[in-house]
């Protein structure tokens, strides 16, 4: 592939928290056997004032504050979500206009459950591969919605990140990219209703692991890559055992993993979920180093990339805004009171 | 410039109150009828009418005040020309100083001054989204400030700047407590404590429910004539010695100090000016205590203390009934209650009551000159007037 | 039916999510929000006050912790809002976010933030604007 790449990244993590051991109680279930069977400490929660579109407009300031780009260059912005505050009227116009990119670009909202985020990279990477754009902004945001009583209310967090791809000055290059799409409907909300549905134990083998397996393999059977040819890797986190029952089936160590791993912690962003764990990485990452990231939406269907970087991420102005560590670190606890007061608020009928 | 000088002649003032049986025409009647029964004129006599109303059309969905007042008044027949003014708060004192205008410039002989708001008509939450677009509803209002809020940031302020502590905000509303448990028609006739104050529900820190002035219902009218004309109608008439009015920036954010009103000053300058007296020839003075706090600048940027005093001033007791000067002898907005476009007038009410020696129970010895203070918002508008007996 | 007016806020996007005030051409005063002219050079200002972004950077001049929160803002209560310096010179009013209530003090320093303000019922529209965070 010609060359394409990473010019800055950004992320944003909303500082309330909740444990799942707190949410286990509310639902008298044991809450060690909760959390250690999930593998999820505690999770993010939005409060009153976030949704995707701040949480996607925070992750660009910091991106662009990472680097020298004119916002007028920027050509495109995507946002994947399931969950943008409007269903029709889209986020992506919010985060042009918040970051003085309007009014000469193009802007459309992506869903693909958790990997609408990653298939807006991949929809930037054609745009600057083609010349058709110079710069194109993707960013996965979530503050997904889980049911009260649910499992997935343990992990339904909110989160998110975004890119800046480029032809020149990355500071990291996608080497390559591809898609394993199948219809399998694992995992599902419809139009109009609240809260989504899933499939129990039909969301494993034949939709998480499926995908990602075949699509990991595919790409490196292209590139005739194998796992230990990889410093890190990431991999769709729905909760905190999947990730690494994956990366072992595919030959990838709890080591690779461990950086881009957050769910444990932040619970799973959804769309955010394999962007924030990229921009973990990005975080620490040095000259030289390779990542294989692999992404999971159901409905279904990942997106893997090959990113290697480069001297440039020498240049970049890191701290000019803050790591994904960082915000993970600055949070304040909530009860389940109070969570339940929040997701009412937001979401009553 | 040359203008005549303008008496009042009459008043009558409604009960303040949550007055569910009656409606804002009915409040108005009453308060003109009283009014023109006190001044003994003829309705025939009377040349032009003003109202003061702040927000008729959100509080009972009716504009076109002047018209309606004029007619529930019983004038339709007189087809005399009738103004309703705004100035969120302050629109009584602004119809006061409209009329007052009037008279002076020879347009009227006799004018009826009336102020009116039905306030409980809505349900609460209304009346506070209501009051608030007394504030700057762009760049205030709409990023969560409430009317109560900008009033506890210049709290916050004058405690920082000043020293001054919640419970000197406590005792004004307690002596404007005991000051309206002697006034008939105060919505708040009986006594609260600093203690009171202190424990009562917090609205916006440090403003707990009691620092805050009531929603109520009610009306006042004043007769305004002609001074050479005046004692043809009573033996007691009250002249109009100064008008002051003055603006200031819609936004507590855009002043000058945060804990000036600069609007007071200017207003107050204008009307001792006018009526070539100091600060300290004042006898009593009616001022805008919305909140326990405004009471606290009023005195200040009027002159009565020197800025940052007020609190100090409270603790001494020199406003009190029996002060060197006494505040809020009526019960204030805060005991006497605030139904908005009524207040300024009401003031003008209480210190003609005081002049006049008609002030029973809540009388003040001696009471020669007297002011009253009505502020819009918080702080961008000021109506002041300067009365003394003649 | 919604209630409010959706191009009286959507005019003020440059305001509320930029910052966007301006400067006068002649005394080199910056408001925000953005004057016709500047109240001190008033008509030698008209036509010349120019286009200026602010950083979002001040500090606390007086605040208060609200309890009673009016309409859109049920649910948030207790929140502090503050009058705002700005290190640029205008003075705004903001809710300050991300910090315990009691922690709020005259002098802070605090740095602006992309937020939810209000939004106009569950049909209406959503409004986004800034609110203030402290700084360390």
């Amino acid at each position: 592939m010609n060359k394409v790449g990473i010019v800055s990244y950004g992320a944003n993590i909303p500082r309330y928290r909740i444990k799942s051991a707190d949410i286990a109680i509310a639902w008298r279930k044991d809450p060690d056997s909760i959390a250690s069977g999930l593998n999820i400490m505690e999770k993010s929660v939005p409060s009153l004032d976030q949704d995707v579109a701040t949480i996607s407009v925070e992750s660009a300031r910091a991106a662009l504050a990472r680097c020298n780009i004119d916002p007028q260059e920027i050509g495109a912005i995507y946002v994947g979500s399931e969950s943008h505050p409007y269903a029709v009227k889209p986020t992506g116009t919010i985060v042009a206009e918040a970051i003085g990119a309007t009014p000469n670009l193009m802007v459309a909202d992506y869903e693909f459950a958790c990997k609408a985020g990653t298939a807006a990279i991949q929809t930037c990477m054609g745009l600057v591969l083609s010349k058709m754009i110079k710069y194109g902004l993707a960013i996965g945001a979530d503050t997904s919605q889980a049911a009260p009583g649910d499992a997935l209310e343990y992990a339904a967090s909110a989160g998110g990140a975004g890119f800046i791809i480029g032809k020149k000055n990355f500071i990291a290059s996608i080497n390559d990219t591809c898609s394993f799409t199948t219809d399998t409907p694992d995992f599902w909300r419809r139009e109009g209703r609240k809260y989504p549905s899933h499939g129990g134990r039909f969301t494993g083998e034949p939709a998480y692991f499926k995908h990602i397996t075949n699509c990991a393999k595919n790409l490196m059977n292209r590139l005739k890559t194998k796992p230990d040819d990889y410093d890190y890797a990431i991999f769709h986190q729905p909760n905190g055992k999947f990730p690494i029952a994956v990366a072992k089936m595919l030959g990838f160590s709890y080591e690779q993993i461990k950086q881009g791993l957050l769910c444990p912690i932040i619970g799973n962003t959804y769309s955010g979920a394999s962007m924030l764990g990229l921009a973990s990485v990005l975080d620490v990452a040095k000259p030289g180093d390779r990542i294989f990231v692999t992404s999971y939406g159901s409905g279904a269907g990942s997106d893997s990339f090959d990113i290697t970087v480069t001297d440039q991420i020498k240049e970049m102005h890191r701290e000019k805004a803050p790591s994904v560590a960082k915000m993970i670190e600055n949070k304040e606890y909530i009860d389940y009171a109070t969570y339940a007061k929040f997701r009412d608020l937001l979401y009553w009928e | 410039m040359k203008v005549r000088e303008v008496a009042v002649i009459g008043f009558g003032v409604t009960k303040f109150g949550e007055l569910w049986d009656k409606s804002f025409r009915q409040l108005i009647a009453e308060a003109g009828a009283k009014a023109i029964f006190d001044a003994g004129i003829s309705g025939k006599e009377i040349d032009a009418l003003y109202v003061g109303s702040m927000s008729a059309g959100r509080f009972i969905g009716q504009e076109h005040v002047g018209a309606l007042v004029a007619d529930c008044a019983g004038f339709s027949q007189m087809h005399i020309p009738a103004v309703r003014v705004e100035s969120a708060c302050a629109s009584g004192g602004l119809a006061i100083r409209q009329g007052f205008m009037s008279v002076a410039s020879g347009m009227s002989d006799i004018v009826v001054v009336g102020g009116v708001e039905k306030m409980t008509d809505v349900v609460g939450n209304e009346a506070t989204n209501t009051l608030a677009t007394a504030s700057d509803q762009e760049w205030e209002a709409f990023f969560g400030a409430t009317f109560p809020g900008l009033y506890a940031m210049i709290a916050t302020r004058h405690m920082h700047e000043y020293g001054t502590t919640r419970e000197q905000l406590a005792q004004v509303a307690v002596k404007n407590h005991a000051n309206g448990a002697l006034n008939p028609n105060a919505h708040f006739q009986r006594e609260i404590s600093v203690e009171n104050v202190l424990n009562a529900t917090m609205v916006s820190y440090p403003l707990s429910i009691l620092d805050c002035s009531p929603v109520s219902d009610g009306a006042a009218a004043v007769i305004l004539c002609a001074a050479d004309k005046a004692k043809k109608y009573t033996d007691k008439p009250v002249k109009i010695i100064g008008s002051g009015q003055a603006s200031d920036t819609l936004a507590l954010h855009g002043r000058k100090e945060i804990c000036t009103l600069e609007a007071t000053v200017h207003a107050a300058k204008m009307a001792y000016k006018q009526a070539n007296i100091q600060p300290k020839d004042i006898d009593l003075a009616e001022v805008h205590d919305c909140f326990t706090i405004a009471e606290i600048l009023a005195i200040e940027d009027l002159g009565f203390v020197k800025k940052g005093e007020g609190g100090k001033a409270i603790d001494k007791k020199i406003t009190t009934l029996n002060g060197e000067i006494p505040i809020n002898t009526s019960g204030g907005l805060k005991a006497k209650g605030h139904p908005v476009g009524a207040t300024g007038v009401a003031q003008v009410a209480e210190i003609v009551a005081q002049l006049q020696g008609e002030a029973g129970k809540r009388q003040v010895k001696d009471a020669k000159i007297g002011l009253t203070h009505n502020i819009g918002g918080s702080g961008a508008s000021c109506l002041i007037h300067i009365l003394e007996a003649m | 039916m919604v209630d409010s007016a959706v191009p009286r806020f959507w005019r003020e996007i440059p305001q509320r999510y930029n910052l966007l005030g301006n400067q006068c051409g002649v005394c080199n005063k910056i408001y925000f929000p953005p004057m016709e002219s500047c109240p001190i050079c008033r008509r030698k200002s008209m036509n010349k006050m120019k286009d200026f972004k602010l950083s979002g950077k001040g500090e606390v001049v007086t605040y208060t912790i609200t309890h009673v929160a009016p309409e859109h803002f049920e649910g948030q209560a207790p929140y502090p809002i503050a009058i705002i310096q700005l290190d640029e010179g205008p003075r705004i009013t903001a809710q300050i976010v991300d910090c315990d209530i009691n922690d709020v003090k005259i002098g802070m320093k605090v740095q602006s933030t992309f937020r939810k303000i209000q939004e106009d019922g569950w049909l209406g529209a959503i409004y986004y604007g800034y609110k203030f965070k402290p700084v360390k």
